[in-house]
């Protein structure tokens, strides 16, 4: 006989196991629909394989495991698929989740399936894939994906068969071995092959199903397979504590019990796997106990996946009036469900209906007295009080300091409790918002991350345009040196500058002969065409990824250019009759810019912005190539906001002051967005709801017009997004009625 | 040397604590220079704590700005995205009182949002895409743009610069993967509107005959 080790701490709830095992394991006729939930494990959900309509065959597949960790759904009898879409599934929360909804046809239709005739013959990577692909996952409650815990890389020297069942009411497990011991046998040798042949194959199961026992004992004659028995108490069946009383080791804290050689599996999972293999039968169903005693029978079925358990509860008896709370699970770690039509799935061992007086809710917490008794009930040997202080206070810190997330959530502690303090409810609560803030605190740490990023990335751009900037200002001063050593240099030099030498020029041009001006103004002509060419090429490549800035600077040497030119013809045509007015103009013009006040010096751009604006309508209107048409339109429409601007301008500044003509584009948008979403903020939080309305039809207003000019210049230029304005345009509209609307009403 | 001390006590006394000095200096002086701390530990605490939205909403360009402007001696309830939990956070990191939320700079929301482009709306003007404070939209000039809905903070800054008005501001669908239990209800209010799923695990009423029934079994 075997040494068994003692469970650490544990309690001794009511049994009631004797109910359901009266009668053996009962079918149920088809139901009318079948809803088979997406994700019925841990890890990915699988992927699709059938759409809304098709007919299937039982046991085809409706959707293969996608990723490493995922498990396929297949049908669990003939039928169509009518539907795929959200309904409640078996969960804490009552939350919906994508399910597929099956009408069985009746005539329950296998689909081609063939089991592995001698699995011995294959590899245990080969079976894995079938059991992988048949959806197994652990029947036992958790729904963790056989194939993955059978496919570990680490050396495994002990497999534990789990059929302790320890949580009352529950009997599934001990009416399958009862029924099916030769097929289980059979599994456990299907999984010791998979796993490489362990020293140790044990069956752990409690002195409360010798029946069971008994089942199971000829079959483990001439096989390495031991069937250890132990005492009852809950929670033997815990994974953690089942490897403890087998066995005297444990579990490291955040391991996995095949780092100590271990593989753990239930008994209903080592069935499902037998099937799987030899018969090649998908998971499709499985045994759920119904229990209870607002049940007339309580007996196990044997249900297929998806089946609704207002179904399994119509064929047992059940009284609705008599029971206040229907639970799914053990009266242990199970919950409430309030949706009758949600379906059985792969980890549903059981439907729990008891009547008030068998569980009654217990009474009001009262505060605790500090007895211990939860530190000695508690099968993981940590200190449910000081939990329970510190989950009151939200110390998530000491939580985690005090090995929170080793608790298996039992229950044991509650169920001891003088005090009735729903001890287990608070660690549950406790580690959903540690594992919600370390979620939050992962991506949090990412948005920084980015940010910072963005803002190193930005003052790089910014230094690499401002060393371009200084090597360019470098290069006009060298320029301008050049030039003052050497008089009859080019033109490429400051506007000021080009326009005194011009007139010099000019001057000197009527002193020389007519044949010599006339040479000297073809040269200009061709060197103005020669620097507007040259300039619309820079503009060209800026167009590309220049700021808005720089693009303003190249569109105004351009018409400087083309402005240049046109004086240049023009001399030319007027050659014939030379004044004296043109150099005395050009010179008056240079002096009064730069003794003009700034509003005088406003006055006089917005005059020659207007000629120049009609110089272009004209140029436009001359203009036969395509390119040279379209950079021109830029142009006018650059002339013509910048025009506005300077009105704008003049109208603000008050005379005699000098005020900036240009505000620094240094701000970035975000910082733009930023201070308006603020001045925003501050004046909402000040205002009333009517105040707000106002202004938010205000500021719908302002956006409609704003939209419908951009619209109005889509439409004059014939842009390609005039339908996209056109839209934020009527969108606008809408807003705004509803906006008034509401002020209306808001006002009566 | 016993003589030279018993014979001059005063200046003896006075050695010593020269030398003493002397020592402790050298070896405080060598600390401060071998472990000096480069920047300000606190700033970064505090960013830590912010929820890093970068939404601008305290009225700095991003949590580090406002975490640095804490430091120096601005209020901590400026800060929506983040609500109580991280003004109580500040406060105790700071150890001072943790005042309310200042709804001048906005109200605290429960629900997450991330923002949506209408694509077929959109023509490519790439204004929202400078506003993102931490490049989570996708896209280039006068082509569609798309948020990559795990890196949006749900900031809110695209909204307002978007020339067509195709930005909006979704709530993050919930599954059961995200749903967590609550705490047990306490006051009185609360266990009125219980909700049954609350109680489980403890048929108290049962504990003596089921010690009992456990033990005639065992």
């Amino acid at each position: 006989m075997r040494k068994v080790w003692d469970l650490i701490g544990g309690v001794h709830p009511p049994e009631n196991k004797h109910q359901s095992v009266q009668s053996c394991i009962g079918t149920l006729p088809l139901p009318e629909k079948l809803i088979i939930p997406l994700n019925q494990h841990i890890g990915a959900p699988p992927k699709l394989l059938i759409a809304e309509g098709d007919s299937v065959l039982k046991g085809q597949v409706l959707a293969e495991p996608n990723g490493m960790v995922s498990a396929g759904i297949h049908a669990p009898t003939s039928g169509i698929i009518s539907e795929i879409s959200a309904h409640s599934i078996p969960h804490p929360s009552g939350m919906a989740a994508r399910c597929i909804t099956l009408v069985p046809d009746g005539h329950d239709r296998w689909a081609d399936i063939k089991g592995v005739e001698n699995y011995r013959e294959h590899s245990p990577e080969e079976l894995l894939d079938v059991i992988r692909q048949a959806g197994i996952a652990g029947l036992g409650g958790a729904g963790f994906p056989t194939a993955v815990k059978l496919g570990t890389q680490q050396p495994i020297s002990t497999l534990i068969i789990n059929s302790s069942e320890c949580e009352p009411y529950i009997t599934a497990d001990d009416m399958l071995i009862r029924e099916h011991a030769k097929d289980i046998v059979e599994g456990i040798k299907i999984l010791s092959f998979i796993l490489g042949e362990p020293e140790e194959i044990l069956i752990g199961i409690e002195d409360n199903k010798p029946e069971a026992y008994e089942a199971l004992e000829p079959y483990l004659q001439d096989t390495n397979i031991e069937l250890v028995e132990f005492t009852t108490r809950y929670p033997s069946g815990g994974e953690k504590q089942l490897i403890q009383i087998l066995t005297g080791k444990e579990v490291p804290n955040g391991g996995l019990p095949a780092d100590i050689g271990i593989v753990c599996q239930n008994i209903g999972t080592t069935y499902a796997v037998q099937r799987a293999i030899q018969q090649g039968e998908p998971l499709i169903s499985r045994v759920t106990t119904v229990t209870g005693n607002a049940c007339e029978t309580n007996k196990n079925y044997l249900v297929l996946i998806g089946t609704p358990i207002s179904h399994l509860l119509e064929h047992s008896g059940f009284d609705q009036s008599k029971c206040p709370r229907l639970i799914m699970g053990g009266p242990m770690m199970g919950f409430t469900v309030e949706d009758l039509n949600i379906p059985v799935i792969k980890t549903t061992n059981c439907i729990l209906a008891p009547t008030g007086e068998e569980l009654p809710t217990p009474p009001p917490a009262q505060p605790c007295i500090r007895c211990g008794m939860c530190a000695e009930a508690c099968p993981a040997s940590l200190l449910p009080q000081q939990l329970f202080w510190h989950a009151q206070s939200h110390n998530y810190e000491h939580l985690e300091a005090h090995n929170l997330f080793d608790c298996i959530e039992c229950g044991a502690c509650s169920y001891v409790c003088p005090s009735n303090i729903p001890l287990v409810q608070y660690y549950r609560a406790a580690k959903g918002e540690i594992r919600k803030l370390s979620l939050e605190k992962i991506n949090s740490d990412r948005a920084r991350e980015r940010f910072e990023f963005q803002k190193t990335r930005k003052e790089k751009e910014e230094a690499g345009k401002a060393v371009k900037r200084e090597a360019r200002k470098k290069a006009a001063e060298q320029a301008r040196a050049k030039k003052a050593n050497n008089p009859s240099g080019n033109t490429e030099t400051s506007p000021a500058d080009d326009i005194i030498k011009a007139a010099m020029a000019r001057a000197e041009a009527q002193k020389a002969s007519p044949q010599e001006q006339r040479a000297k103004l073809e040269r200009g002509i061709v060197r103005a065409e020669s620097h507007l060419e040259s300039v619309q090429k820079r503009l060209n490549t800026l167009e590309q990824d220049a700021t808005e800035k720089q693009r303003e600077q190249a569109l105004a040497a351009l018409e400087d250019a083309q402005l240049r030119l046109k004086d240049a013809q023009q001399k030319l045509a007027d050659l014939t009759l030379p004044s004296d007015t043109n150099v005395s103009n050009t010179e008056k013009t240079v002096m009064e810019k730069s003794q003009a006040s700034p509003r005088e010096a406003l006055e006089k751009k917005i005059a020659t912005l207007k000629e120049r604006i009609v110089i272009t309508l004209k140029k436009i209107a001359e203009a036969d190539d395509e390119s040279l048409k379209t950079a021109l339109q830029n142009g006018l429409e650059k002339q013509q906001t910048k025009l506005k601007d300077t009105e704008q301008q003049l109208a603000e500044t008050p005379a005699q002051t000098n005020e900036s003509t240009t505000t620094p584009e240094t701000e970035n948008a975000a910082a733009a967005a930023i201070a308006r979403a603020q001045a925003k903020a501050a004046d909402q939080a000040s205002m009333s709801d009517e105040d707000k309305l106002k202004a938010t039809v205000e500021s719908l207003q302002n956006r409609l017009i704003k939209a419908q000019e951009k619209l109005a210049s889509a439409e004059s230029e014939g842009s390609e997004h005039i339908d996209a304005f056109r839209s934020g345009v009527e969108k606008l509209q809408a807003k705004l009625t509803a906006a008034e609307a509401q002020l209306a009403q808001e006002t009566q | 040397m016993y003589d030279i001390i018993a014979q001059y006590p005063l200046s003896a006394a006075l050695v010593a604590l020269t030398g003493l000095s002397v020592v402790f200096g050298a070896v405080l002086g060598y600390a401060a220079i071998k472990f000096k701390v480069e920047g300000d530990p606190i700033v970064e605490q505090i960013d830590k704590l912010l929820p890093q939205t970068q939404c601008g909403q305290c009225g700095y360009p991003g949590c580090r700005p406002y975490a640095e402007a804490i430091a120096n001696g601005d209020t901590i309830n400026k800060c929506p995205p983040g609500g109580q939990t991280t003004i109580n956070a500040i406060a105790d990191l700071l150890d001072v009182e943790a005042p309310s939320l200042d709804e001048e700079h906005g109200e605290e929301s429960d629900v997450k949002t991330v923002a949506y482009i209408r694509e077929d709306e959109c023509i490519g003007c790439t204004k929202c895409i400078q506003a993102c404070p931490v490049d989570a939209i996708l896209g280039a000039a006068k082509l569609m743009h798309t948020v990559i809905v795990s890196e949006c903070t749900g900031c809110d800054l695209c909204v307002e610069p978007c020339p067509v008005d195709c930005i909006d501001m979704l709530p993050v669908a919930k599954g059961p993967g995200d749903w967590k239990w609550d705490m047990p209800a306490t006051t009185e209010e609360q266990i009125k509107n219980l909700h049954s799923h609350d109680i489980i695990a403890t048929d108290q009423n049962n504990n003596d005959n089921g010690k009992q029934d456990g033990g005639n079994a065992s």
